[in-house]
Parts: structure tokens; C-alpha cells; sequence
């Protein structure tokens, strides 16, 4: 099946995150096809590659560099909600790249199931 | 990495029922406001668009809003746009989008309005019949 999943909310504040994290990679081990992952809303701030977290906890944003590195995964930052919240090209994690939201409703459009992550 | 989505998704001549589903109050946090830019942009791309108001979400439209004193933006002139794109796609024989503007009957009537009270015109639909809606829709957008 083709999966389009849209990430609503930040990290550490909101299980959709880590849910929706989780979710992608489960669906791709199954041998789903991930058209795409766009953030919006607080969920842009997933893409920021200056958050430090403990060593002993996930860090949010590499594993997603990582998530799209091995399966090659787009994914989509949407520009309008990056610049309000500061999120720009010079602190955007490996992977991620800033687009339209237009890019959120071609995965409405071409995707079996859209799914949606938020709170 | 970044060089080898520039693509787009196939989308030509596909359309689609897509649904936002407005539940928040409009001041107190973001999602009214950026909802609004996903449905001009739905829009655009000539999708069939279901807009709908409940719970808190009916306060978005409420007429007479003021933000003066919060420092806050009026956004809610923008759903003046809803409205003249539903008209264009009614008035416009070429294109058969299909617009619904939609306030939950309950949600209403719990917050004691009525739609005179809107700064745009709504159907009106009580749970059952939003149910029936919702069941229709290929995607639904939450803000």
C-alpha cells in the first residue's frame, strides 16, 4: 500500500512524534511504499538538528536522517510553518528539505491511506 | 541527499474528497490559523473540499472578533475566501468541485449560537448526518 503520513506535532510534548516515527518505519518493514512524511504545524520542529538530547535517549531528528537514509524516505518541511517557528536550511537535519504545502496535499491526492499524527 | 526529491507525486486527473476538521478554539493555539492555509492550498490543486466546524472549533467563525488587546492576528476575515471559492466552484459549469461549509449542529447549539452569528454561510449538520460525511471522505485533515 502507498502511506503518506502527515506529523503534526513537536517532539517530547506529544506522543504523535514518536508514534509517528514508530509507525514508518513498522510500515516499511511490512513492505508498505512511503510516499512521503511532512511536518507541519509544531511538528517542523522534528527537522531541527541542534536539539541535544541525553545520550541515553532517542534523538528525534538523527533518527529520522537515519530512518530516510536506508529506505530512502522524503521528507517534507513545510516552509510557512518552519519560518514562523525559525526552522531553517542552516539547522535542518540531514534528509529532511523545505517545501510547499502543497507537498502535503499531493500525498492526499497519489497516497492509498493518508495518515495523520497529531494531537 | 536532498537532490533526489525535487520530484512531485503523480496527481494529474486524480480527485479527491479531502475534509479539515476544525476542533480547537481559534486564539489559544495555532491549528485554527494554519488549518486555513492546507484549504486555500486543497483548494488550488481543485480537490473536493469539506471544511468543518465543531466543539470549540464553531468560535473560528464567530462574527465580531477582536484581537486588539491580545496582540494577536484576525485571521478570521480569511474564511471569506472559503466561502468565495465555494461560490466559484458552484458558479462555474467547467469545474465540478465540490465545496461543503459545515457547522455540527451540537457543537452549535452547546455554545448557545446560531449561523446568523457566522461571519461566512454554513450548512448546518447534526452528528449522524457529519458521520455520513466523514465516511465519504478520502483524507481528513484535523487542526
Amino acid at each position: 500500500m502507498k502511506i503518506g503520513i502527515l506529523v503534526n506535532e513537536g517532539p517530547f510534548n506529544h506522543q504523535a512524534s514518536d508514534s509517528a516515527y514508530q509507525f514508518t518505519k513498522a510500515a516499511i518493514e511490512k513492505g508498505h511504499q512511503v510516499l512521503r512524511v511532512f511536518f507541519y504545524y509544531d511538528g517542523v520542529n522534528n527537522a531541527n538538528k541542534l536539539a541535544e538530547p541525553q545520550s541515553d535517549d532517542r534523538n528525534v531528528s538523527k533518527r529520522w536522517t537515519e530512518l530516510a537514509k536506508q529506505h530512502r524516505i522524503d521528507l517534507v518541511v513545510c516552509i510557512a510553518a518552519a519560518l514562523r517557528r525559525g526552522i531553517k536550511e542552516d539547522i535542518l537535519a540531514d534528509g529532511f528539505r523545505i517545501s510547499g504545502l502543497g507537498q502535503l496535499i499531493e500525498i492526499g491526492i497519489a497516497a492509498d491511506r493518508t495518515v495523520v499524527f497529531g494531537d | 541527499m536532498e537532490d533526489e526529491f525535487q520530484g512531485t507525486l503523480e496527481t494529474e486527473g486524480v480527485r479527491k474528497n479531502f475534509m479539515f476538521l476544525n476542533r480547537k478554539a481559534p486564539y489559544g493555539s495555532i491549528y485554527a490559523q494554519e488549518i486555513q492555509e492546507m484549504v486555500l492550498i486543497s483548494a488550488a490543486f481543485e480537490q473536493n473540499t469539506a471544511v468543518v466546524f465543531m466543539d470549540d472549533g464553531v468560535y473560528q467563525i464567530k462574527k465580531g472578533q477582536d484581537t486588539s488587546a491580545t496582540g494577536m492576528k484576525n485571521f478570521s476575515p480569511t474564511y471569506g475566501i472559503f466561502q468565495m471559492e465555494k461560490e466559484d466552484a458552484e458558479e462555474d459549469e467547467d469545474v465540478d468541485v465540490v465545496w461543503h461549509i459545515v457547522v455540527e449542529k451540537e457543537s452549535m447549539e452547546a455554545r448557545g449560537l446560531t449561523p446568523e452569528d457566522f461571519v461566512i454561510d454554513v450548512e448546518v449538520m447534526d452528528a449522524a448526518e457529519l458521520q455520513k460525511l466523514m465516511a465519504e471522505q478520502d483524507v481528513i485533515l484535523t487542526g
